[in-house]
């Protein structure tokens, strides 16, 4: 999985287990990702926690159009929000589950995935039992 | 301002797919259907409003309705394009500015669901690239938290889009006009969980043009008029849930469609106990759903009740979507708030045939919500 270059840089940390980069407004509100343009000077980078709960999740059955560009063949995948908590929701993917696994509320916890046989991307999966 | 502005001319073009007629040819069809309706000429109209979002400028129609030198104002407001129109026209004729005005929506969508370019809202590619940007995984992740919160189940989202087809069936504009069963609904495929594909409206074609006048020129003409209560138009205030969002706030916050609800209330010196027929943005099944109680029609929760007793059907308390709604119709961006008004114009008048509400409905709500997080809502009286 080392060989797969980020879908787009910043967006996690590069460390052993790394984090979502979120952004952190004047006033203390956080956001992901962190804006560009202007709006990025008026914002301070924040490494967000690995860990969190599950705020709603829904299926995507059916390849979306354009500019969608993921592996062919399409493979059906879960989307999701997840509540860091003290911080922000954030969309993602949802990995290592199946709907009838999920429930609002679960803990969840972050991971980098393969998107394509190229890309990596951020998903978080229900947090493991130890 | 002088606050006594009606509606009265109403003109619709047909929704669904129309081959062979652009979506600005029935945006003139329909002008043409509203100035009939209101008795007056194409020259008679002082100002004019009007847009789409994928089928070009409303200013062009000129060429087919006629060189008159109308000042004549694009408007390019995605969603909340009708809205945004009927606001401006409104506007125009409360300010003293002219007596007759138009609004005007029309639109024609490629089959499928829609397609938005990332950096169109502001967004980085990679939010697209990975299949984050669809506004169908928006409404089914804000009603699948509105369930677990509230107890909504998976039969009352069916009910919703049975009430619909079972409307359109009626209704001679709508796209849809064969019912389907509930359990039909219930079993289809899933588009994005908990949401089947009969939940959910399609793009479509159709356009809708409404004739405003003032006080004076209604008394003038002498029109079948409905006045106009109020217009409020918002976009998101802070910490919202919106369509294209990659993180939320935790601390939560309000909803346009609150803010512009309370607006309009405000604003028409009513309540939603006042209100007699509702038209509320139905994308999908939930968005029904969750947008009564937004609009402050009821409580979070009591959707449940409301569509098991029928309350939102023709017959019922408060009828909502008399016409199928976007459900039924389809959704041609620009048209598709305008209709709304239009198909509240309909009952008022006492127009609307095998699916006119009973009972001489006084008061009509419409209420339409897009991206990338507003409402617009609108309230008639007889």
């Amino acid at each position: 999985m080392s060989a797969l270059t980020p879908i787009a840089p910043g967006l996690w940390t590069d460390e052993a287990e790394p984090r979502l980069i979120g952004a952190r407004r004047a006033d203390g509100e956080i956001v992901f990702p962190v804006p560009s343009g202007d709006a990025a000077a008026l914002v301070e980078p924040v490494a967000l926690s690995r860990k969190g709960t599950l705020w709603s999740w829904t299926t995507q059955g059916f390849e979306p159009k354009e500019p969608y560009n993921g592996p062919q063949l399409f493979q059906p995948f879960l989307i999701g929000y997840v509540e860091l908590p003290g911080e922000v929701i954030v969309e993602t993917r949802i990995v290592d589950a199946s709907p009838a696994d999920l429930a609002i509320g679960m803990p969840m916890e972050f991971a980098v995935v393969p998107f394509d046989d190229a890309r990596s991307t951020y998903a978080f999966r229900p947090e493991r039992q130890p | 301002m002088n606050d006594d502005v009606h509606i009265i001319g109403a003109g619709i073009h047909p929704f669904g797919r129309t081959d062979g007629r652009s979506g600005r040819d029935q945006g003139v069809y329909a002008v043409r259907e509203a100035l009939t309706d209101a008795g007056i000429e194409w020259g008679d109209v002082e100002f004019a409003y009007g847009g789409s979002a994928a089928a070009g400028s409303a200013d062009i129609m000129v060429n087919e309705l006629g060189l008159t030198s109308v000042p004549f104002i694009n408007v390019a407001n995605g969603c909340a394009t009708g809205g945004s129109a009927l606001t401006a026209a409104r506007n125009a004729i409360a300010a003293g500015a002219c007596d007759i005005a138009l609004a005007v929506g029309f639109d024609k969508h490629p089959r499928g669901a829609f397609n938005a370019k990332p950096s169109d809202y502001g967004l980085p590619e990679w939010y697209g690239e990975t299949g984050m940007m669809l506004t169908t995984q928006f409404f089914a992740l804000k009603i699948q938290r509105y369930m677990a919160l509230h107890g909504i189940s998976r039969r009352t989202l069916g009910l919703v889009a049975e009430k619909a087809f079972r409307n359109g069936t009626l209704c001679e504009h709508a796209w849809r006009r064969s019912p389907v069963d509930l359990d039909t609904i219930l079993s289809a495929p899933i588009v994005n969980d908990p949401l089947t594909k009969y939940m959910f409206c399609s793009p479509a074609e159709g356009a809708v043009a409404l004739v405003l006048a003032s006080g004076k020129k209604v008394r003038e003409l002498g029109s079948d008029a409905i006045r106009i209560a109020s217009v409020a138009f918002r976009t998101r205030p802070e910490g919202s849930f919106e369509v294209f969002a990659p993180s939320i706030s935790i601390t939560g916050g309000g909803k346009p469609t609150e803010v512009a609800s309370r607006a309009a209330f405000e604003m028409a010196g009513i309540g939603p106990e006042d209100i007699s027929v509702a038209q509320l943005q139905d994308t999908e099944s939930g968005a029904e759903i969750m947008h009564m109680a937004e609009n402050g029609f009821c409580d979070d929760g009591e959707q449940e009740q409301w569509l098991a007793e029928g309350w939102s059907e023709l017959g019922g308390r408060m009828p909502v979507n008399t016409d199928g709604g976007c459900l039924a119709c389809g959704e041609p961006i620009g048209a598709s708030g305008l209709r709304q008004v239009y198909e509240n114009t309909v009952q008022l008048r006492g127009r609307g045939g095998a699916r006119q509400v009973p009972n001489g409905p006084k008061v009509g709500y419409s209420h339409v919500y897009g991206a990338p997080g507003l409402s617009a809502v609108a309230i008639l009286e007889r």
